[in-house]
């Protein structure tokens, strides 16, 4: 049952496997283990970058596609879910009608954009998709009569999903279950969905041709493969993923915005989660978006904690201080990159079991 | 006259700015292996990949059974049944040894007595089954790397220096594999470097110097006549036997 919903790809070390596990376990109980609305609010964004790191990871590890346009596809899901709920209303209906137009929005311009350039070498396709990716995030901060412009769109959602409503009268393990729990586990368990579908696309045959593409493309060609098809459905299922990573956050902030979707440092996250996870492994997705969701929101406190406990050493407290996390963020990923040039799981399962 | 497998007519092959091909022309007959010699540089890996649309031809044409393939994407000859082994061992490393031929068996999963028989030529794949390719030694690599082409029938095969580099006893392997192979109805062009292995297979054979075809005939013609070895290949049998 676990090998098949795997994909009969087990993480293949023990220590891998405990860690999965780990964060799997965290995200499931998250609302109960981690009560508050600061770490829901961190267990959410955990779920759903790991489905969008695991989307880049499709075409970043498993094809060999370097694009710069991943954000944009993760924009349109939040766009298409904000500019429906903002303008037809908080029904379901309006929510799923946005969720349909963004995916098929996401298809188009992922098929244009793979067709016309994936024939053409990696850095000027990568520089083709930064091109596009700009060319988004210019419209959407100038079309504010639609997107919100820089101050993005505030939206409701149908009422079962607000904090407001109880969906049970008495507190479950100390825990209100409310709106906010749902839309908690509507984010979790659809993301944990799509990262299983995700696995079983790169563990299908159309995975191993994209491995093959990746690892030599006129092999693969010579076996008869298509190269320029296969990519540009990678490049489609990618965006789709990605869109879908963009419907949820949407869903769970009640808000998008150029900033918190669109922005080109939202891609350099990503590219990292997938190179500190180890590309082309997914189950990298989940350790490198969780270790820095986890950093980039706990970081600040740890050096605060780090920069009291030195006080009256010199030099110590004001290099801990808080301000300075971007800092050893920055020290935590060179260190990650030298010490696992594979990434994490590279480095977990070269040391099997 | 029947038909040729394959017939080449003035093909003109330039890699930037180099002109490797040069009006090569020479026909591959149905059902034989066909030995493509010459010395290093002489352009027969060119060829080959010129054949397998990997490079284009900007003149001259390529006929595979009497279709004009000059101009056919490399998929599309492949579905064909053509069938490329590209030199140094060309497989695909990061996946394993059963992922390698499965990728290969177009048709779906392959054939129980097709893969038997592929195992029957080549003993340690079936022993290296799911370990990783690129894990496997030089003559495993090889071997892996012929196999995945055979795993379904083809009507030609090209085959890049299937020896280079690899010790005796593997050399010896091959050559049965290849025997084993000719029986098929497969069409088989080996370009190699290696003179035993060309005579020890070879029923006609294509001789490349500079570019061009200096020489076409029987295999046996060339073994028997050493004067014509060195004119053409600047060898003597005696220093590769």
């Amino acid at each position: 049952m676990i090998r098949s919903l795997l994909s009969a790809d087990p993480p293949g070390s023990r220590l891998l496997a405990a860690s999965l596990l780990a964060v799997l376990v965290g995200l499931a109980l998250a609302p109960f283990v981690f009560p508050g609305a600061r770490s829901l609010d961190v267990a959410a964004r955990v779920a759903v970058f790991v489905l969008l790191a695991a989307s880049y990871d499709l075409l970043l590890g498993y094809t060999g596609i370097v694009s710069f346009a991943h954000t944009m596809f993760f924009g349109i899901g939040g766009y298409g879910i904000g500019i429906a709920a903002a303008s037809w209303g908080s029904g379901w209906g309006s929510l799923a009608a946005g969720s349909l137009a963004a995916l098929a929005c996401s298809a188009a311009i992922a098929f244009a954009v793979g067709l016309l350039s994936l024939r053409v070498r990696a850095i000027f396709f990568a520089m083709i998709t930064l091109a596009v990716a700009a060319f988004f995030q210019i419209l959407a901060s100038q079309m504010s009569w639609l997107t919100g412009g820089e101050d993005g769109l505030n939206f409701n959602l149908p009422s079962v999903l607000s904090p407001g409503t109880k969906l049970v009268a008495a507190p479950v393990l100390g825990i209100d279950l409310n709106g906010r729990v749902l839309s908690y586990y509507l984010v979790f368990g659809c993301a944990l969905a799509l990262f299983l579908v995700l696995l079983r696309i790169v563990n299908s045959p159309f995975g191993r041709v994209l491995l093959a593409i990746r690892e030599n493309e006129f092999r693969a060609e010579a076996l008869g493969y298509r190269t320029v098809v296969y990519r540009t459905v990678a490049n489609c299922l990618g965006a789709l993923a990605a869109t879908c990573a963009g419907l949820l956050y949407a869903l769970w902030l009640r808000y998008t915005g150029p900033a918190t979707t669109l922005s080109f440092d939202i891609m350099i996250d990503i590219l990292l989660m997938v190179v500190i996870g180890g590309m082309g492994t997914m189950y990298g997705a989940v350790l490198g978006a969780t270790i820095f969701v986890l950093a980039e929101s706990y970081l600040r406190d740890l050096l605060r904690l780090a920069s009291d406990a030195t006080h009256g050493v010199p030099l110590l407290p004001a290099l801990l201080h808080p301000d300075r996390w971007l800092l050893w963020l920055g020290v935590l990923f060179v260190v990650c990159v030298y010490y696992f040039p594979h990434g994490i799981v590279g480095r977990l399962r070269a040391r099997r079991p | 006259m029947p038909e040729p497998m394959l017939a080449l007519s003035g093909v003109n092959t330039r890699i930037g700015q180099y002109h490797i091909l040069q009006g090569v022309a020479f026909e591959v007959p149905r059902g034989g292996l066909t030995m493509l010699l010459g010395r290093n540089g002489a352009g027969k890996t060119t060829c080959l990949r010129t054949i397998m649309g990997l490079w284009r031809a900007s003149a001259g044409s390529v006929r595979v059974e009497g279709r004009d393939t000059t101009r056919l994407p490399t998929p599309e000859l492949a579905r064909l049944g053509v069938a490329y082994v590209p030199e140094n061992m060309g497989i695909f490393a990061g996946l394993t040894v059963r992922e390698n031929m499965l990728l290969a068996a177009r048709a779906g999963p392959p054939d129980e007595k097709r893969l038997e028989w592929v195992f029957g030529l080549f003993p340690a794949l079936r022993k290296f089954w799911n370990a990783l390719a690129g894990n496997l030694s030089g003559g495993q690599k090889q071997m892996l790397a012929v196999a995945r082409a055979i795993i379904e029938p083809r009507r030609l095969l090209l085959v890049d220096e299937p020896t280079k580099g690899l010790a005796p006893a593997i050399v010896a392997n091959m050559i049965e594999a290849f025997r084993e192979l000719k029986r098929t109805d497969t069409t088989i062009l080996v370009v190699e470097q290696n003179f035993q292995f060309a005579t020890s297979l070879g029923d006609s054979v294509a001789v490349m110097d500079s570019g061009r075809i200096v020489h076409t005939g029987a295999m046996a013609d060339l073994a028997a006549d050493e004067g014509l070895q060195q004119r053409l290949l600047g060898l003597s049998l005696d220093a590769h036997q």
